[in-house]
């Protein structure tokens, strides 16, 4: 019906004329996060976090805890890369996400975007993939820098992309937690902050800095349900040999529920932003 | 008899604000329709509702007889939208941003580079298409957003105050660009704060002011209603201000009204023929000019006309 009355004012219609293409989800979000890459790579920039973060984590915790927890730098080392591997991972996703996410929904090409007939997520999925770049650059400095320390991988070379992937996973899944909280907040500084007060007690309520037993009973109850001790675990038995499965699939789990629960909740709120 | 777009009772509010108040609006395919209003009149709401981008709380609208909450996703096929606010992206390319929204609307990457390329050239920026939008001036961004609007051939384009920050040239421009657009059949909402602009490019004009309709009609209606168009002549002598009083009174018929150095006087309907008439008097009379102008009322004029209000106690 639609279609008699566009064609009886005798307009050119795109849909009449261009029949709709397939996985038209897919290749929307695509489109849209090759335009983010584009953004990056005229301003590489914004990648200085994912870049600078992994090598001061390691440098940081290495040589200020290095000797206290394991006696000697070296094996430290060898104990805290993973952690450090899965925290970077979630910090890399979560912080760049929720701000980039806040800024260009705020401009008018948002709106323009929501004015073209392409899914309602569409525009949020293009941005959280265009934020991929972040967790490879962030991973190969990482590994790079680890490598120059003195870490070495105990397993093989699947074992050690798994780990990588393993963190990138979970980052990637709370990142939208960050996406949220990016569309409901107007004030790019509150943004931050939230993002902030969240992610810390995420990241650092792990087992990836000190042995759990080292803590207070409050804290090790946090530390055993907090999902990052699980990746934190997943990603040492892969990188330098212990027990994975549990702890991947663990991993996993949590990384499917916040993505379960918050993508939906993400791109409902940006469906009802005014 | 078929609108391309059509708004009924339109209601929204923002918390105590009531930014639309129940507003009509209508146009038929291949005309113009001038929004005009003051600043808060409502104008962007009313173009957000039109474009799916925000509900209203009460009323309907539709597109091309196409329901704008409920078929929300078949009147975005319909539509293109150049928002009051830059809505083309500062870090891509003219041609990168042209081109990623025809991908969007699903051409296929051949003929979205050819569609960007005939509008890029259309609207005079193919030499600048290669360069990024952050180093325009505020007149290329402004044509290449009206561009943008234009990639999918809509049958209905929303233009938010279009010529907003740009010098009169590039308005004039701009005007000429808007002019064309609908070539192909296609309805323009075009929102101004300025009469002159919404005279030289609208088929139908609505006046809005505090989310209420105070009035809608042809320009020549509407410019009617507002006391016509106005004759000032600043004589290069100011002490033949006198004469110049009654030749303009002669011409018009009407009230002078001598404000310093000007004289001006309204008149009434089609002022051409009093100010041609005006000239050669004055011509005839040696009475060397500065300044000499037809003009029509500003939209504060047309306001106080309507309302009795200027719009800057609107405003405030
Ligand atoms: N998202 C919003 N939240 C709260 N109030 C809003 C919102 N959008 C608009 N308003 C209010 O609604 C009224 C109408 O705003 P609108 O932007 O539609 O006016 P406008 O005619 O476009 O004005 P301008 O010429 O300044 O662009 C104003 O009082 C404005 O403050
Ligand atoms: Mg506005």
């Amino acid at each position: 019906m639609s279609s008699d009355v566009i064609l009886e004012s005798g307009i050119g219609v795109r849909g009449a004329e261009r029949p709709r293409r397939r996985y038209r989800l897919v290749r929307h979000s695509l489109l849209l996060a090759g335009r983010s890459l584009t953004k990056t790579r005229r301003s590489p920039g914004v990648l200085s976090d994912a870049l600078f973060m992994p090598i001061i984590f390691l440098l940081l915790f290495v040589y200020l805890f290095g000797g206290a927890v394991s006696g000697s730098t070296h094996a430290y080392l060898q104990y805290v890369f993973p952690g450090v591997l899965v925290m970077t991972m979630l910090l890399a996703g979560m912080l760049a996400t929720g701000l980039s996410i806040n800024t260009d929904i705020k401009k008018g090409v948002f709106d323009r975007f929501r004015s073209l007939p392409i899914g309602r997520s569409a525009p949020l999925v293009g941005l959280v993939l265009g934020d991929v770049i972040r967790y490879v650059v962030a991973a190969v400095v990482l590994f790079a820098t680890g490598y120059l320390m003195g870490f070495r991988v105990q397993t093989d070379v699947p074992s050690a992309l798994a780990a990588a992937g393993l963190a990138t996973a979970l980052g990637f899944a709370m990142g939208w937690i960050n996406v949220l909280i990016g569309v409901l907040i107007r004030e790019e500084v509150v943004v931050q902050t939230v993002a902030f007060l969240g992610i810390f007690p995420l990241a650092f309520g792990t087992n990836m800095v000190v042995p759990t037993d080292t803590m207070p009973g409050w804290l090790q109850a946090w530390v055993k349900v907090n999902p990052v001790s699980d990746a934190v675990d997943a990603a040492r038995g892969l990188l330098v040999g212990g027990p994975v499965a549990h702890p991947a699939a663990m991993t996993l789990l949590w990384s499917a529920g916040f993505l379960a629960v918050f993508a939906p909740l993400a791109v409902s709120a940006y469906r009802r932003r005014s | 008899m078929s609108y391309a777009f059509q708004a009924n009772g339109l209601v929204k509010r923002f918390g105590k604000t009531t930014a639309l108040a129940g507003v009509e609006l209508a146009a038929r395919p291949g005309t113009v329709l001038g929004v005009l209003g003051p600043n808060g009149a409502g104008k962007t709401t009313a173009v957000r509702i039109l474009a799916t981008l925000l509900r209203p709380d009460a009323g309907t609208a539709e597109v091309c007889g196409l329901d704008v909450v409920r078929d929300a996703a078949k009147v975005r096929e319909l539509i293109g939208l150049t928002g009051q606010y830059a809505s083309v992206d500062e870090d891509l390319t003219a041609t990168e941003n042209l081109v990623l929204i025809g991908r969007l609307l699903d051409m296929r990457k051949a003929e979205a580079q050819a569609r960007a390329a005939e509008l890029l050239e259309r609207f005079e920026l193919t030499d600048d298409a290669g360069r990024r939008v952050s180093t325009y001036s505020g007149g290329m961004r402004r044509r290449l957003d009206l561009a943008a609007s234009m990639i999918g051939r809509p049958a209905v384009i929303y233009l938010d105050e279009p010529t907003t920050g740009l010098d009169p040239g590039r308005r004039e421009e701009a005007w000429r660009l808007i002019r064309s657009m609908t070539d192909g059949g296609g309805a323009v909402l075009l929102t101004t704060q300025y009469l002159e602009e919404a005279d030289a490019l609208a088929d139908e004009i609505t006046v809005i002011d505090h989310g209420t309709v105070i009035a809608s009609g042809t320009p020549a209606e509407l410019k009617r209603i507002a006391g016509g168009q106005t004759i000032s002549v600043r004589p290069r002598d100011p002490g033949r201000l006198a004469e110049v009083a009654v030749i303009l009174h002669a011409v018009s018929g009407r009230e002078v009204e001598s404000r310093r150095d000007m004289v001006s006087v309204p008149v009434g309907g089609d002022g051409d023929g009093a100010f041609t008439e005006a000239v050669r008097r004055l011509d005839a009379a040696g009475i060397g000019v500065t300044e000499l102008s037809l003009r029509l009322p500003s939209l504060d004029e047309v306001f106080f006309t309507l309302t009795g209000r200027h719009t800057e106690e609107v405003a405030a």
